[in-house]
Formats: structure tokens, C-alpha cells, sequence
């Protein structure tokens, strides 16, 4: 018969490593330790097509993980995709003037949403130069100074939504008969 | 009468049948309501964590190993026919994490522990130690029962997460020691690719539910056992082959819940 106290040992022995092995699975094997608390601010963009791309996919700038995409939706209106990303907080300095691509990873790897950045617009300085064009004074009423980043509830405006592979080789094929056409007729 | 009679058979069972699940489900309220006062008695648990858990260690650690070091060579296997072998630490790992682990280590919990806690109730209630703790006002359900369950509840999620991460490890050395998958990729694509709630915790869940139900079982069979030694070796027989059954539609279900398209 064991004693008490040895089986008391080993179970907390057990207990200990079972813990561990979970520390284990959550820190080594898991995405833990790239995951953000939840803190960010929410940027819309409007996409042609969004085909492949999902929730949790992630929003890139310089191949750098900058926030997830939090929802997809319709617009009824202008038929297009309303994709709502979530960027980490810590990145607050995106210029307004940034784009928004849908790549792939690899040749058939998952989509995500390369950002690249654009020039910050400064509603500002753009009424001081149009005005000193005109040779009236600006009215800066209303208009904020500085240059603009993106913020909640932003809107990217220059997008470009995800490439199909089949209409790439269509487009491909379709130039290539048209320059054999051409070809035939030259000769 | 002849003509009545198969019915009467059908009737008996069926009746036999729900007779049972109730007697199984007022065992396990029964059980629930008692657990309460383990808390003043904790050395009991852990006495049974002992002859539960750390007996089932072993067995555990062996067949993670090698059911890791089996998913790397078949995963290697067919990934390499793709020019995708640096994906093997995802393949090894959510097949391990979300799949493997809980329903492997719950299948060898129930040949393991579960049988040999049914054994145990059975021959109690064979040699009638349970009647003769009822006869000192002791209720074997609180003083017998309850601590192997929870002991099981409390083992079964923690040798699950220690079969995965063995699993993994096996993985590792199959993949990267003996077929020179690339070391960085294999922990770097499971970690881009394995999500902490959406797998290992759903992982955790499923152990933790088939830790109830294997023990629920096992406790059960026993306690409901007929008292001579047939009826104690059919109920061990019934433990792990219904275990084993829930265990398996168990699965589906959750996995239906957690990684279907609902």
C-alpha cells in the first residue's frame, strides 16, 4: 500500500505536468503569443470582390501583422463587399491616404489584407494653399489641422479586392488568341 | 399468449432500458449534490487521482509519443507530394489537439481507469462493503462515488493536454530529427496556424466532457452492478464498450458544435 504522503507527491507531480503541458500547448503551440487583447479601433474598406477571404484573417502592412478582420458584410447598395478590420491600437499613425489590397499567401495560400501607406491628407494646409491661390482669406472653420490617420470608423477609399486565378487565365488567354489574330492578319 | 409474449420481451427492455438511464441520472445528482463536501475531505480526491491519473500516466505518455511520431511520418508523408512539408507542425499539431488527444487519451482513460474503477465498485458492492457502510450511516455515494468521479473529471483533461503536447514533441522528432523538416517552420506554422481558443481550448472542453462521461460511466456500472462475479465482469465489459461508443458519438456532436459550419 502506498503512503499517503508518496501519493500525495506524485499527484501533485501529475497535476503539475499536466499544467505544464497545457502552459505548453497555449504558449508554444498556439498563436497566443501574437494575440492581440482586443484593444484596437475599427477601419472599414469597401471591396469589389472579397472572395476567400474570412474573419480572423489578418491585416498586414510590410508583412507585419497589424489587426484581424472582425466582419464581412454586403452592401445592397453598391453590390460591393464592406469588410471591417481591427487594428491593433498601438498603430495609430496609418496616414488616411493608406490602400488596401486582398493578397495571397503563397500560390494557394490564405488571403489577407496587405495595407500600404499613402499620403496623409491635411484638410488644413488644403484650404490655406487653395485660398492663397484665389487670393481670399482660408476658413479654416471645421477643418482639423495636421495630417490625418486613420481612425475608428475610418473608410479606406483605394482598395482593390481579391485576384480570381480562372479570370486572370482568361484575361491571359484572351490576349494571347488576340495577338496570334493579330499575327495571322500582319502576315 | 404465445403471440404476446415477443412484445411483453420488447416492452421489458425498453423498460429495463429507461429504467437504467434513470437510475444512471439520479446516481449522477446524487453525486453532483455530494461533491460539496469532498472540499472538507480532499484527501480522498487525491488518493484518487493517484490510482487514476498518475497510474494512467504512463500509457498516456507512450502512446502520444508514438501516435505523434506516426502523424509526422504520415503527414510528411503525403505534405512532401505537395512541396508542403514545412506545414507538418500544423498537421501534427491540430490533428493531435483537437481530435487525437482527447479522444485517444478518453479511450485509453476508459481501458485504464474507468474498468478498474468499475471493478472496484462491483466488488465493493459483491462483498458487500456498501451495504455495510450504509448500515454505519455512511453514504457510499459521497464517501466512495464522488471522489473517483471527480478525480476522473479532474485527470482526464490534464492527461489529455499532456498526451497533445508528448504528441507534438513525437512529431517534432520524426519530423524534424528523421525526415529534416526545417525546425523554425515546424514550430513557427503551428503557432501562425493553431488558435488558442478555437483549438486547444475546444480541445479542453471535449477532454473535460469525456472525463465526465467516462467516469460517469465506469461509477455508474459499478454501483449498479450485479452483485455476484458475472455481473461484476459484464459491467467492467459494459463500461468500456459503452465508454468507448460516447466517447466516439460524443465527438461528433462537439465537433459538429465547435468546428461545423453553425
Amino acid at each position: 500500500m502506498m503512503t499517503t504522503r508518496t501519493a500525495e507527491i506524485w499527484v501533485g507531480i501529475f497535476v503539475a505536468a499536466g499544467l505544464a503541458a497545457l502552459f505548453m500547448l497555449a504558449m508554444k503551440v498556439s498563436n497566443l503569443s501574437s494575440y492581440t487583447s482586443g484593444g484596437g479601433y475599427d477601419v472599414i474598406a469597401r471591396f469589389d470582390d472579397a472572395s476567400g477571404l474570412k474573419v480572423r484573417s489578418p491585416v498586414t502592412m510590410a508583412g507585419v501583422t497589424l489587426g484581424r478582420v472582425s466582419q464581412i458584410g454586403f452592401d445592397p447598395k453598391t453590390y460591393q463587399a464592406v469588410v471591417t478590420m481591427r487594428i491593433e491600437s498601438r498603430y495609430n499613425k496609418l496616414p488616411d491616404g493608406t490602400s488596401a489590397n486582398i493578397y495571397t499567401a503563397g500560390l494557394l495560400g490564405e488571403k489577407y489584407i496587405g495595407l500600404l501607406p499613402g499620403p496623409a491628407s491635411n484638410p488644413c494646409q488644403d484650404e490655406k494653399l487653395q485660398a492663397q491661390l484665389e487670393g481670399r482669406k482660408p476658413d479654416l472653420k471645421g477643418l482639423k489641422c495636421g495630417p490625418q490617420y486613420l481612425k475608428q470608423g475610418s473608410v479606406i477609399k483605394l482598395t482593390q479586392g481579391s485576384l480570381i486565378l480562372e479570370k486572370l487565365i482568361a484575361q491571359f488567354i484572351s490576349k494571347f488568341m488576340d495577338k496570334s489574330d493579330d499575327k495571322k492578319q500582319g502576315k | 399468449m404465445n403471440i404476446v409474449d415477443p412484445v411483453a420481451r420488447l416492452g421489458r427492455s425498453g423498460l429495463d432500458f429507461f429504467q437504467r438511464l434513470g437510475r444512471a441520472h439520479i446516481l449522477f445528482f446524487n453525486i453532483l449534490s455530494g461533491l460539496h463536501t469532498l472540499l472538507l475531505r480532499f484527501g480522498l480526491v487525491i488518493q484518487q487521482v493517484y490510482s487514476v491519473g498518475v497510474l494512467s500516466l504512463l500509457i498516456i505518455l507512450v502512446s502520444g509519443l508514438f501516435v505523434g511520431m506516426v502523424l509526422g511520418l504520415q503527414g510528411y508523408n503525403t505534405l512532401v507530394d505537395f512541396g508542403a512539408a514545412e506545414s507538418l507542425g500544423v498537421v501534427v499539431s491540430l490533428s493531435l489537439v483537437r481530435e487525437l488527444g482527447p479522444v485517444v487519451t478518453a479511450l485509453l482513460f476508459a481501458g485504464r481507469a474507468g474498468s478498474a474503477l468499475t471493478a472496484e465498485i462491483g466488488l465493493m458492492k459483491a462483498t458487500e462493503q456498501l451495504s455495510a457502510m450504509e448500515m454505519m450511516a455512511v453514504d457510499p455515494i459521497r464517501r466512495v462515488l464522488a471522489p473517483r468521479f471527480l478525480a476522473g473529471v479532474i485527470s482526464m483533461p490534464l492527461l489529455a493536454a499532456i498526451f497533445s503536447a508528448v504528441g507534438v514533441i513525437g512529431g517534432y522528432f520524426v519530423g524534424v530529427g528523421l525526415l529534416g523538416v526545417d525546425s523554425g517552420a515546424y514550430w513557427s506554422q503551428m503557432q501562425a496556424k493553431v488558435g488558442l481558443y478555437d483549438d486547444v481550448m475546444n480541445g479542453v472542453i471535449k477532454s473535460l466532457v469525456f472525463g465526465v462521461v467516462v467516469t460517469w460511466i465506469a461509477v455508474f456500472e459499478g454501483y449498479d452492478a450485479v452483485p455476484t462475479s458475472e455481473g461484476v465482469s459484464r459491467a467492467t465489459t459494459r463500461t468500456v464498450v459503452h465508454s468507448a461508443l460516447a466517447i466516439l458519438g460524443l465527438d461528433f456532436i462537439l465537433t459538429a458544435l465547435m468546428f461545423g459550419a453553425y
